[in-house]
Parts: structure tokens; sequence; C-alpha cells
């Protein structure tokens, strides 16, 4: 069967999406594996223990969603806390809006079920570095990666469900999540906005670490946004008076 | 909790967590960001990832932050910033990154 140099370009950035997902899974592995682990001793059964990863598949909030269960909190207090640990979706939706929102809807759907931090940001940074991306690259570049993340996401977890984890703590496999997000951002700093953007939102991160819900983390991504944007805007203003 | 009552909180974070994740997706289709906005958004990235690094980093096994200049997640962390710096490679930085860290701990 031969294939128009269209389907051969879309083919091409289906499979960079994977490429650039590899590096990420040595950090996804343990963590998902983590998730199955708690689900299982906390007594979640099969269905709610490994189905989470489908029906809610974000890893941090399902960890802290089965500790409550653990600690029988009230329903509603499970519920607002995985949703609020869950709101930096929203801004990455709002982010990648732009670039999927033409797609028809089945396809705008699967891109929003598969939106995690490594999904948004490695096609946040693509779309970045290469505006003359047409729908159809972004949407092949988007899926190859989010979809052999779901399936990794699935085998780990039902794995550390059902055999527990097997990876030794001593070899403290969770460093890789912060160093795998270290090599995605830091070559995508170039200027003093950006440069803005990470301090302010690494500050109040560490500042607000304690505060309940995670909302540290989205205060944090809220504040480092802002500096960002008020160290652009003075910028292009400067300029504008020169 | 009752195994049902479990499966009706997981659906409902589940739906929920699918209405953040769809919600601007499907305004931007209706009504265009506006430009203000997608401006600021370009600096998420930076902001969000360097929330989960920082963190991440510091933490300790017990929950608690560690900052004294020893600790090999720092030190690793650190070298790490700098192989990504210089190599842009995401290889590089890793495993240079987790080496060192192992080394370091190797040695304490």
């Amino acid at each position: 069967m031969s294939r128009t140099p269209a389907e051969e370009d879309t083919r091409q950035h289906w499979k960079d999406g994977i490429r650039v997902m590899l590096p990420l899974f040595p950090g996804v592995i343990p963590f998902g594996m983590i998730a199955g682990v708690v689900a299982s001793d906390t007594g979640l059964d099969m269905l709610a223990g490994i189905g989470q990863s489908v029906i809610v598949y974000a890893g941090m909030s399902q960890i802290a969603a089965t500790q409550l269960i653990g600690e029988a909190a009230p329903f509603f207090v499970i519920v607002m806390t995985g949703l609020i640990i869950n709101l930096r979706l929203a801004m990455y939706s709002a982010a990648l809006a732009e670039h999927v929102s033409a797609l028809p809807l089945a396809k705008r759907w699967l891109v929003a079920y598969l939106m995690t931090d490594q999904s948004y940001a490695l096609s946040a940074l693509r779309y970045a570095a290469r505006p003359e991306m047409t729908l159809a690259e972004k949407y092949a570049f988007y899926t190859g990666g989010a979809v052999l993340m779901w399936s990794v996401w699935l085998a780990a977890t039902a794995a550390g469900y059902l055999l527990g984890n097997r990876i030794p703590p001593s070899w403290s496999l969770d460093f890789i999540v912060p160093l795998s997000f270290l090599a995605l951002i830091v070559p995508a700093i170039r200027d003093r906005a950006n440069a803005t953007a990470a301090l302010v939102g690494g500050s109040i991160a560490v500042l607000g670490w304690n505060l309940p819900f995670n909302l540290g983390l989205f205060l944090a991504a809220l504040a480092g946004v802002l500096a960002g944007y008020t160290v652009e805007t003075r910028a292009l203003r400067k300029e504008e008076q020169k | 909790m009752s195994s049902e009552a479990i499966l009706l909180a997981v659906i409902a974070i589940g739906i929920g967590t699918f209405v953040l994740r769809v919600s601007f997706i499907e305004l931007a289709g209706r009504m265009p960001l506006p430009p203000r906005l997608s401006r600021a958004l370009r600096f998420l990235p930076a902001a969000v990832l360097s929330a989960i690094i920082l963190p991440a980093v510091l933490k300790l096994p017990d929950g608690t932050l560690d900052f004294t200049p020893t600790n090999p997640k720092i030190i690793a962390a650190l070298v790490a910033t700098l192989i990504a710096w210089r190599t842009k490679s995401s290889i590089f930085t890793i495993f240079g990154g987790m080496a060192l860290f192992w080394l370091l701990n190797w040695l304490a």
C-alpha cells in the first residue's frame, strides 16, 4: 500500500511523539506501580483499583484519593481533593485549545482524555518550536506519545496492584520524574520572561508545599504564568518607548 | 466505605477531571480565547514544570523538604540542569543525573 507524501509526513510526527515520550517512562512506571500498590493496600477491589487508571487517569489525584479512601474521609472530601489536584489540567486545556479546537469532536475529546503533565508539556514545547505544523501533524505528534503513555500507565498500575512494587525503594527511581521534566524545560528557557516564570513557579511550589489538596502546585503555576507575562509586557513596553 | 461508594467516588473524580481537561478546548471552539490569555499561557510549561521539579528535588521520603546543599538530589539536579542546558538531550540529562545521584548515595 502506498502512502501520499502528506500521510508519510503525519506518520513521521506520530513517531516523533513516541520518540520524545520514551525517555520519560523510567519515571512514569514506578509512579504507576505505586498508584497500584496503594490501591491494593487500601483494599480497593480490582475494578476501582486498576479501573481508576482508565476512569481518572491522573496519577497524583489517584494516589491522593486512594489515601483518603483509606482514611475513611467523607465522600465529598475525597472527590473535591481528587479534583482540586487536577485543576492545572484546565490550564493545559486553555493552552492546547488553539492547537486542537479545529479537530472533530471525537478527536478533541481524545486529546482531552489523554491530557497529562507529560503529553501537555511535550506538545506545547514542540508546537511553540515549530509553528509551521499543520493540524493533522499536531494531532499525530500528540496522540503518538499520549496513547503510549496511557498504555504504559495502565500496565504499570495493574502490575503494581497485582504483583506489588517489585522495584527496590533504594533505587529511588521516583527521582527520574523531576530529572525528566528538567530535561524538557531547561532547553526551552531562552528568555528572561520564561526564566522568571520558572523561578516564581518553583519558589511558590516550595513555599506552598504544605497547602492542602496540593493547591500549592496550582497556585505556583498561576503565579509563574503571571510573573512571566508581566516581565514580557514590561519588556515590550520598553521596546515601544525606544 | 463500600466498594460501590468507592467506585462512585472514582467515577465522580473521573467525570470532573474530564470536564477540566475538555473545558477550554470546547470553549475555544465557540469563542476565541482572549489574546492576553494565550500570550500568558506560553509561560505555563516553564512555570508548572518548575513547580513540579523543585519540591520533588527537595522532598525526603518522610514528606518533609531538605534544603541542605549536600542533599544528593540537589547536587544531581544542578548537574542535570547543566547537562540539559549544554546538550539539550533528554537521555544524557536523565541518565547523567540518575548516575550521579546513585554515586553520591553510594559514597555517603
